[in-house]
């Protein structure tokens, strides 16, 4: 018996990992289970509901193996030994049925939940969301914030308790937009804008990261999220306000040159349009970019 | 880059002479390969391997070298996980690691491509050869000659994989190489053409073994073998085929199109000028998604015919288990998506595809139970093939559960592209796929050879593989949930790297498992008298392979045999009328050796590597000469002959078995 517990280890090491989540990993060392957001509090919850939902079957399959592997060996001669029953109606009912069920319970979290999630829908609230334009370069994470008329590389600000309305981009190869404590991701493709709707619930630094692999920087293209009241923000603009440097089109081309583990940098002005002009680079004809943004040339 | 007109882009600054790690991988190769030619040439047996092995176009052989390239190409493969896992492991904070980040990428790359396309491909392919023929009794496939091709352009593509080692680079884009990284623009070098051809040519090699198999089980079954007598692993055969030829289109006209991207200025999935990138993705998974269950389906059919052999029990649920093959493969087909719900395609078309990736659940569900409901009521004997199976139940149920859980996009969105995705896919493909080519392997073996495999050293490997697995792999699925990214070179984390360093440990338990599979080979090879299989039924099994010797003749079966029952050998011996060749015999029609295949192997490597390196001379010269050889082949009128009745008589006579592999000359 006692092969069988090195086999069955592993899963109390899992279940070990799910159990120290719940007792509270306020440092983030568990990321996903230390949610920071409405969002990725409802996809931890999700992880765990299903996990508990499959764990109804794979945890009989798991005790059946070892039973029956141990009843029925070979030097057990007292065990029933059937070597043409082959068939049961009342056993093959029950395998296809009750798998059958709990993905059905599935189904419907699944088609709920994927409604509920789904990156592109705005978050409920009554605080005024503030919006986020973000372009995804070699190996760095710009954003734009047009209301503010500030721009940042590699790091984002947001007041807490606020909806961000993401809008992002790329103006490189394929990239994905991930802050784990705030909820999931998406990529950013040229050409093309993808939204992410996420809210902060508690203040703190958050990091942040690109999931795809994109070249040689990939490693080093993370940013960090910090999470501060409305006034710290505020003054955190104003302060990016002073940087006196401007986000135009020429420092989009310094921009777009491949650096690895860029540092922070500030820009107190943004061209008008800025990030629609950056889309309409690759798809002139979009329908969905506004129109009023004249195009840039293609990097090619 | 300077182009020239003789050797194209192909310069002697190729040669990474600047890297050790990749020089001493590359000596180290170039001198077993050394040693490993002059002992053949010491033994003079280069005529032997050729006249009986290389033109060969028996199934048999074909098969076993088959299985000889996916091993060699484990190897290399798995030393390519050993050096991600050990880089990773110190890569934190301060330490670079030894790695470079363009070197790091190239093995991951690599290593995926490597252990899709060179490792699970071959491996299943070889087993499938020498297998589906005995178990319908059949004498050969229906294309014996296309099957020796198919081999060759295999044999060509997996060197070219092996020179992107020595001579250039190799792809930085992952296996699955997305664009844009994978166009022009951001990969200007050969690294995604030798994936590309790499892949592609051996693709063409899959389809017309696809064609050939799906063919051969479906006109060349014995008399009396209806479709629901066909033995299970051949039923997983018949559908992996269908698998393939509706698939492996896809990613050849995939590539193809990445490939004008690449070389022609084309524009179908760049940023600009009208390409789609979401078109590669959607299409390469079209493709990609089917290829799991086609490396994953056959070994559903070793587990079957494993468990029932070894339970010495019919299998439970036969019918439900083709019917649930069947519901996998066609399932396979609407799943695609779930490998980018990030995509951003909205919530109806994401829960459409989570929902179809969960109800997938349900047939595979229903296979593991009836492996149970096999086992309950048996008698089971733990030899390795049946540990192997065992194993993989329990490991399986959970890759199958984390699967499930990434099959829901909202849990999706925060671990796609994660640890926890790798190790989800390790856990379905390594007890899914590997592990039954492992029972596979040791279930076979006597029947290739005419010895079983030494037991103590298949149980020791057995249980450093799965140690190894769950040591490997579970602090995955943990760092998955801190938030780790997959193919990093490089992390700031502390927390991370504990994890790390139990997931090497684990590599090296698998590595120690590795061993002692090749310690087997020896061991066995050594007491072979000892552990010989005089009766072509060593485990007391139940289908065709079984009823003629060990290793069977070249023709595998002197009559036909005609099938009464599903498990006809095991209703046959029961009966007292297994299958006994007697006189009178006839003569039998038999394929003859071809070298074709071999040279068509031989041109279309050089035809690849001409189109890596830009060397168009070279390339246009080799599509000449294979339509040359074509037409050479295509006008050979004596490319078979009758075997007489008088040497069928002496074969089965006994006085000289069937030639076998062990009376070679060695």
């Amino acid at each position: 018996m006692k092969k069988h517990w090195i086999l069955l280890s592993p899963l109390l090491f899992l279940s070990q990992i799910v159990s120290a989540c719940e007792g509270g990993c306020q440092s983030g060392y568990w990321a996903i289970f230390s949610p920071v957001g409405p969002i990725a509090e409802a996809e931890k919850n999700l992880i765990l509901t299903a996990f508990a939902l499959m764990l109804l079957v794979v945890i009989p399959v798991i005790i059946m193996t070892f039973a029956f592997a141990w009843h029925y060996r070979a030097s057990n001669t007292k065990a029933t030994y059937a070597p043409k029953w082959d068939n049961s109606h009342a056993i093959e009912i029950t395998v296809w049925v009750i798998p059958a069920i709990i993905v059905l319970i599935l189904s419907v979290i699944v088609w709920r939940t994927t409604h509920a999630l789904t990156p592109e829908k705005p978050l409920v609230s009554a605080v005024k969301p503030i919006e986020v334009e973000v372009v995804a370069l070699d190996w760095k994470w710009l954003f734009i914030y047009p209301e503010q008329g500030v721009a940042t590389v590699n790091e984002l600000v947001v007041p807490v308790g606020t909806p961000i309305n993401f809008k992002i981009t790329s103006d490189t190869v394929m990239n994905s937009f991930f802050i784990p404590r705030l909820g999931g991701q998406i990529y950013a493709m040229a050409g093309m804008q993808n939204q992410l709707h996420l809210m902060a619930n508690k203040e703190g630094v958050y990091q942040g990261r690109a999931t795809q692999i994109n070249g040689d920087g990939f490693s080093g293209m993370y940013f960090e999220t910090r999470v501060t009241n409305s006034g710290e923000f505020d003054a955190w603009v104003q302060k990016a306000k002073t940087a006196n440097v401007s986000l135009n089109r020429e420092r989009l081309k310094e921009l777009e040159q491949p650096t690895k583990n860029v540092a922070p940098m500030y820009f107190s002005q943004v061209e008008p349009q800025f990030f629609n002009a950056i889309l309409q680079k690759y798809a002139p004809n979009n329908a969905n970019c506004d129109p009023s943004g004249a195009p840039l040339p293609v990097k090619h | 880059m300077q182009s020239s007109l003789i050797f194209g882009n192909l310069t002697l600054d190729a040669i990474p002479f600047h890297n050790p790690i990749v020089m001493g991988a590359v000596g180290g190769g170039a001198a077993v390969g050394f040693l490993l030619f002059c002992f053949i040439t010491y033994k003079k047996l280069w005529g032997y391997l050729w006249d009986e092995w290389f033109t060969s176009v028996d199934h048999k052989r074909i098969g076993i070298m088959y299985i000889i390239v996916a091993v060699v190409m484990m190897l290399r493969g798995f030393a390519d996980a050993m050096m991600m896992r050990t880089h990773q492991a110190i890569a934190m904070g301060a330490s670079a690691g030894y790695l470079p980040a363009e070197h790091y990428s190239q093995i991951f790359s690599a290593h995926g491509t490597i252990m899709i396309i060179f490792v699970a491909m071959p491996f299943f392919i070889g087993l499938m050869n020498y297998v589906v023929p005995l178990q319908i009794g059949a004498r050969d496939v229906a294309y014996p000659f296309l099957n020796s091709v198919s081999f060759w352009l295999t044999v060509a593509s997996a060197l070219l994989m092996m020179v992107s080692l020595g001579i250039g680079d190799f792809s930085q884009a992952g296996w699955t190489g997305y664009p844009p990284l994978t166009g022009k623009e951001a990969s200007p070098g050969v690294g995604v053409d030798y994936w590309i051809w790499g892949i592609q040519l051996g693709g063409v090699g899959t389809l017309v073994t696809g064609i050939n198999f799906f063919v051969t089980i479906l006109r060349m079954r014995a008399p009396g073998m209806s479709m629901m007598k066909i033995p299970v692993f051949t039923w997983t055969i018949l559908i992996t085929t269908v698998l393939i030829m509706l698939s492996f289109p896809v990613l050849t006209v995939t590539l193809a199109l990445l490939t004008l991207d690449r070389y022609l200025d084309f524009h179908f999935f760049t940023n600009a000028l009208g390409g789609n990138q979401m078109m590669f993705i959607n299409l390469f998974w079209i493709w990609g998604h089917p290829e799991v269950y086609i490396v994953v389906l056959p070994a559903f059919g070793i587990f079957s015919e494993v468990v029932s052999t070894f339970s010495h029990k019919r299998l439970f649920g036969y019918a439900s288990m083709v019917y649930a093959s069947i519901a996998i493969a066609f399932l396979s087909f609407v799943v695609w998506l779930h490998h980018f719900f990030t995509m951003g395609a909205g919530a109806n078309v994401n829960a459409f595809f989570g929902i179809a990736t969960m109800i997938i659940a349900i047939p595979t569900g229903l296979k593991i139970f009836n492996w149970l409901f096999t086992m309950y009521r048996g008698r089971i004997e733990f030899k390795t093939p049946m540990l192997w199976s065992l194993g993989f139940i329990v490991t399986f149920s959970i890759g199958g559960m984390t699967g499930v859980l990434l099959s829901v996009p909202g849990a999706d969105f925060v671990l796609h592209n994660s640890e926890f995705l790798v190790a989800h896919f390790h856990n379905m493909l390594i007890p899914g796929a590997l592990f039954g080519y492992f029972a596979g392997y040791s279930y076979w073996f006597p029947k290739m050879t005419g010895f079983r495999l030494d037991e103590k050293w298949g149980v020791r490997a057995f249980w450093s593989w799965i140690a190894g697995f769950y040591l490997a792999f579970m602090p995955l699925y943990a760092l998955g949930f801190m938030g780790m990214p997959r193919r990093m070179d490089h992390y700031d984390n502390p927390a991370w790297q504990p994890y790390l360093i139990v997931a090497v440990l684990g590599t090296f338990l698998v590595a120690f498992g590795i061993f002692c599979q090749v310690v087997q080979l020896y061991v066995s090879f050594r007491d072979r008298k000892a552990l010989v299989d005089n009766t072509g039924d060593p485990w007391g099994s139940h289908s065709l392979e079984w009823a003629t010797t060990s290793p069977p003749p070249f023709y595998n079966f002197a009559q036909t045999p005609v099938v009464d029952s599903l498990d006809d050998f095991a209703y046959k011996k029961e009966h007292g009328i297994a299958y006994r060749a007697q006189a009178p015999f006839k003569e039998i029609h038999m394929p003859k050796n071809t070298g074709v295949g071999v040279v068509m192997g031989a041109i279309t490597f050089v035809f690849g590597f001409a189109m890596i390196w830009y060397i168009w001379w070279l390339a246009i010269a080799s599509l000449l000469a294979m339509i040359v050889a074509v037409i050479y082949r295509g006008s050979d009128d004596h490319t078979d002959y009758m075997l007489s009745a008088e040497e069928v008589a002496r074969v089965e006579g006994g006085d000289s078995v069937a030639p076998s592999y062990n009376h070679a000359s060695i």
